[in-house]
């Protein structure tokens, strides 16, 4: 199948949203960075990030007004997993600065070897942590 | 401009979980089989990043070219430049919570759409480690800068 066409086309939407967010507004597009930005009381941008969230929680429904149909979300992992990933993801991704979107869209764009460096390491560490989850049994 | 970066940052958000829908980004069961590089492996996924970030170098290489973005007084870009240990340990512990769960903070967020009970529980304890690492670490390493501190 060629599942990858979607894939592309969704991955350019993605770099299409981050760029006008950066050309018009001169923000980047890092979802852990938004997301925490509405939790420390200090962002100036509270209202801007507060219309991103509400943006990216409209994105399914216009994939439904679209498709007819919803995105397809299977989760696989037991709840006491999914409540500590959620741990280890939101800490990890503030103290990393950024996540796969800040990071991986953005940081890769920009060439900066933060973001490089970053991703390397998520991305091996995931890699690892799903081999590990198949050997180990864990989820 | 408050009003016009506001709808643009909605319309970005919009765009931005649209593209994640259409891409299967949010489907959990997907991306772990993309990080399954030794086991049953689906490459599909690499083309979201391909796709994203071909589009965003273009983009970031025009916006190089203006003085300032449209709608505001000056780029807000990141200024460190230092691969530094809280950086790598970030990264590295980000990566182990991806891979347990399939969820990273973009899709977990645009899912909650879809009323799944797990993925509130994601969420919830998402917001609960970056609100604990915005209170703790600050305070563990007080040279580094607070932000919003007051003088």
């Amino acid at each position: 199948m060629l599942s990858f066409l979607p894939s592309l086309a969704g991955g350019a939407l993605i770099g299409l949203s981050a760029v006008l967010l950066l050309v018009l507004n001169g923000r980047i597009a890092g979802i852990s960075g938004i997301v925490g930005g509405l939790f420390s009381g200090s962002d100036a941008r509270l209202v801007m990030n507060v219309a991103f969230v509400i943006g990216l929680l409209l994105g399914p429904l216009l994939f439904l007004a679209m498709f007819g149909t919803w995105p397809v979300v299977r989760i696989e992992t037991s709840l006491p997993w999914l409540g500590v990933a959620g741990l280890v993801v939101g800490f990890g991704t503030r103290l990393g600065s950024g996540c796969t979107s800040g990071h991986g869209i953005l940081g890769l764009a920009r060439l900066s070897p933060r973001s490089m460096a970053a991703v390397a390491v998520f991305l091996s560490m995931a890699m690892a942590t799903v081999y590990l989850t198949h050997v180990g049994g864990v989820g | 401009m408050i009003v016009l970066r506001t709808i643009v940052a909605l319309i970005c958000g919009s765009l931005f979980g649209l593209g994640l829908s259409i891409s299967g980004m949010l489907d959990p069961h997907r991306v772990r089989g993309f990080l399954d590089v030794t086991g049953a492996w689906d490459p599909s996924l690499i083309f979201v990043l391909a796709g994203g970030v071909i589009v965003a170098t273009i983009g970031y290489r025009l916006s190089r070219l203006l003085p300032r973005p449209l709608l505001d007084r000056r780029f807000d870009l990141p200024t460190k430049t230092a691969i530094d240990a809280p950086l790598l340990l970030g990264s590295a512990i980000f990566g182990i919570g991806w891979g347990i769960a399939g969820f990273c903070p973009g899709p977990a967020i645009a899912s909650l759409t879809l009323g799944i009970g797990p993925a509130f529980l994601f969420v919830v304890t998402m917001l609960v480690g970056m609100i604990a690492h915005d209170r703790l670490i600050p305070r563990l390493i007080p040279t580094e800068p607070v932000k919003g501190a007051r003088p």
